[in-house]
């Protein structure tokens, strides 16, 4: 009763206000909406254009490159990629970043998943610590050591070593990412699955790391994406047959008079195929990337 | 027959038990002993090669010479140190001028719009292409006589630039590149930030009236400060480690000037195209106690507020 007359007077009020915001809300939002919209379109074009403009080169004669005229306009040619496929050896280079991309995430995977889950589930903050640094450490402060290291034991120029020297790159990739999938997934499961008459590590093999295939996914596709992109472990370690990609394509640019058109088209065949991995795997990226993001 | 499988079968038992009592350590030692291994025997080994005169090949005799290294490092105004002001320059700028954009740009994609997946594909892109060839192509697009962007300028009217090969435009310029590819990053984390505030904070301030900016800096802003934080320090340790994009576009030394010439290109120089192991395995130590000191200050700065 007392509750009523106090609100009766400011409800037009209040009324009117609402009136006027739902007038002019639309009108702000309609501005705000265009503004958007350029300013995603410029965003998408800065993003997008370079790339492009990489692959319009890749298809052009170094005599089209060098006229501004054909910038769009040109005879679209395929001898950059046949030059740079049938020079060297670079289907051996693609193999090269493939299988050591694969090797080194594979391994990691085996002996990161199970660390992380102890990780997580045991709460070992330190023991993380010590995977977690090799994240910090610049690589290039370890790698006169592993360089000599491994040129005595003979493995310099082979796989072994630069698989080896990749995981450095993965496992504390692996682990950050897996730690906290494991922290978020509950642990009633095992306990339940323990009940049921699992052993621990029964219940890890056959209830967790089911449940972890999102995780493993997300966690495997960042490493081979970093593996198949990483420079200067290889640019040390490999030998004349194990070079990777990255520094077959580095390797270009020594000739006294840049090949663009050659370089262009290198550059293509290193980008390509993992931004066709990257395109069909996304959520899978993003997740990974923005891991441990929003807890703090 | 029975007796024998019987006793393997306990043992298995007891091996399974055992397994399963020690699973915490069973489980974390391998990639513990692996990353250690990578880690500790090269890092003593780094260390000793600091205090000796080390060069040509590590195999070749050299004498124990104390921390002369260090002394001549820290007296080296010409190559050391500023190498040590172009990582700051290099590293804080691409992290403020990445954190700003990348929250204008993930504040832009924050509410739902129709082609969101397109634009979302757009900025994956850059992350996940290849830096080397990245550095390629920005360095045609560069080019001071066939690039793009001096085209682009001429079509305003303004002069051509030198861009990569200037003694003064060349760290700007990889500044850029690094900022083209790792803003995205910046926008994925703070994004996924955003998405998971709740909508209530922001609603309530806009009822109290409160206009578009206000509510992000005095609502949005401090809810999403641990997001803020994940971005700084994954952000400032690549930055500070970037060699990839330098070392492809500029070579040896960082360009004639040595223009681009990080402290990581700087070691890397020492070490692999001077083989000066000795001198540049003291660079190198004191290029890793810089990057734990910087970590130690910003996670450490992050539990103090965490704590209060």
């Amino acid at each position: 009763m007392t509750t009523t007359p106090t609100l009766a007077p400011s409800s037009p009020v209040s009324a009117s206000a609402s009136v006027t915001a739902r007038r002019r809300r639309p009108l702000r939002s309609r501005a705000y909406t265009w503004f958007r919209a350029i300013a995603l379109v410029v965003i998408v074009l800065v993003f997008v254009l370079p790339l492009a403009w990489m692959l319009l080169s890749s298809f052009k004669t170094n005599v089209d490159i060098y006229d501004a005229a054909k910038t769009l306009v040109f005879t679209p040619t395929l001898e950059n990629f046949a030059n740079v496929l049938g020079r060297d050896n670079y289907f051996q280079f693609i193999f090269n970043s493939a299988w050591i991309a694969f090797a080194s995430t594979a391994l990691s995977l085996v002996v990161g998943v199970p660390a992380a889950y102890a990780m997580s589930r045991f709460s070992m903050g330190r023991s993380a610590g010590v995977v977690l640094l090799a994240r910090i450490i610049p690589g290039v402060s370890l790698l006169v050591p592993w360089y000599f290291i491994f040129a005595n034991l003979r493995l310099v120029g082979g796989y072994s070593v630069l698989i080896l020297s990749h995981m450095f790159v993965a496992l504390p990739l692996i682990v950050y990412i897996m730690m906290s999938f494991f922290d978020s997934l509950p642990e009633d499961l095992e306990e339940s699955a323990q009940v049921d008459g699992l052993t621990p590590i029964g219940a890890f093999l056959k209830i967790t790391l089911p449940l972890s295939v999102p995780g493993i996914a997300t966690s495997g596709i960042l490493s081979i994406i970093f593996s198949w992109n990483n420079f200067m472990f290889a640019l040390v370690l490999s030998g004349a047959n194990t070079k990777t990609l990255p520094v077959a394509i580095f390797n270009f640019v020594s000739y006294a008079s840049i090949d663009w058109g050659g370089l262009m088209a290198a550059a293509v065949v290193v980008t390509v195929p993992i931004m066709v991995i990257a395109l069909f795997t996304q959520k899978y990226i993003v997740s990974g990337l923005t891991a441990g993001a929003t807890k703090g | 027959m029975s007796v024998t499988t019987g006793l393997a079968a306990s043992r298995r038992k007891t091996f399974s038990d055992w397994a399963n009592r020690h699973r915490k350590w069973l489980f974390a030692s391998p990639a513990m002993i692996i990353v250690g291994l990578l880690i500790a025997i090269p890092l003593v080994w780094t260390i000793y090669l600091s205090l000796t005169n080390s060069e040509g090949s590590v195999r070749a005799d050299h004498d124990f010479i104390g921390l002369g290294n260090y002394a001549a490092v820290f007296a080296d105004f010409e190559r050391f140190w500023p190498a040590v002001w172009r990582t700051f320059i290099f590293a804080g700028g691409v992290l403020i001028v990445e954190l700003v954009l990348g929250m204008a740009i993930a504040l832009l994609l924050w509410r739902p719009f129709r082609g969101e997946r397109w634009v979302r594909v757009a900025i994956l892109l850059p992350l996940v292409a290849t830096p080397v060839a990245v550095g390629m192509m920005w360095k045609l697009i560069f080019d001071p006589n066939i690039g793009f962007a001096n085209q682009l300028l001429g079509f305003f009217g303004i002069p051509a630039q030198p861009w990569l090969s200037g003694e003064y435009t060349a760290l700007p310029t990889v500044m850029f590149m690094d900022i083209w590819q790792w803003t995205p990053m910046v926008v994925l984390i703070l994004l996924a930030g955003l998405t998971s505030l709740s909508e209530e904070p922001d609603e309530a301030a806009r009822i109290d009236g409160a206009n578009a900016w206000q509510r992000f800096w005095y609502v949005t802003l401090p809810l999403l400060r641990a997001t803020v934080v994940v971005a700084v320090l994954l952000r400032s340790i690549d930055a500070l480690k970037t060699f990839d994009i330098l070392y492809a576009t500029k070579g040896k030394g960082g360009g004639a000037f040595h223009e681009v010439e990080t402290l990581n290109v700087y070691a890397y120089g020492l070490s692999f195209d001077y083989n000066e192991y000795g001198v540049a395995s003291a660079v190198l130590i004191i290029f890793f106690l810089l990057i734990i000191a910087i970590m130690w200050l910003i996670t450490f700065r992050r539990k103090e507020k965490a704590s209060k």
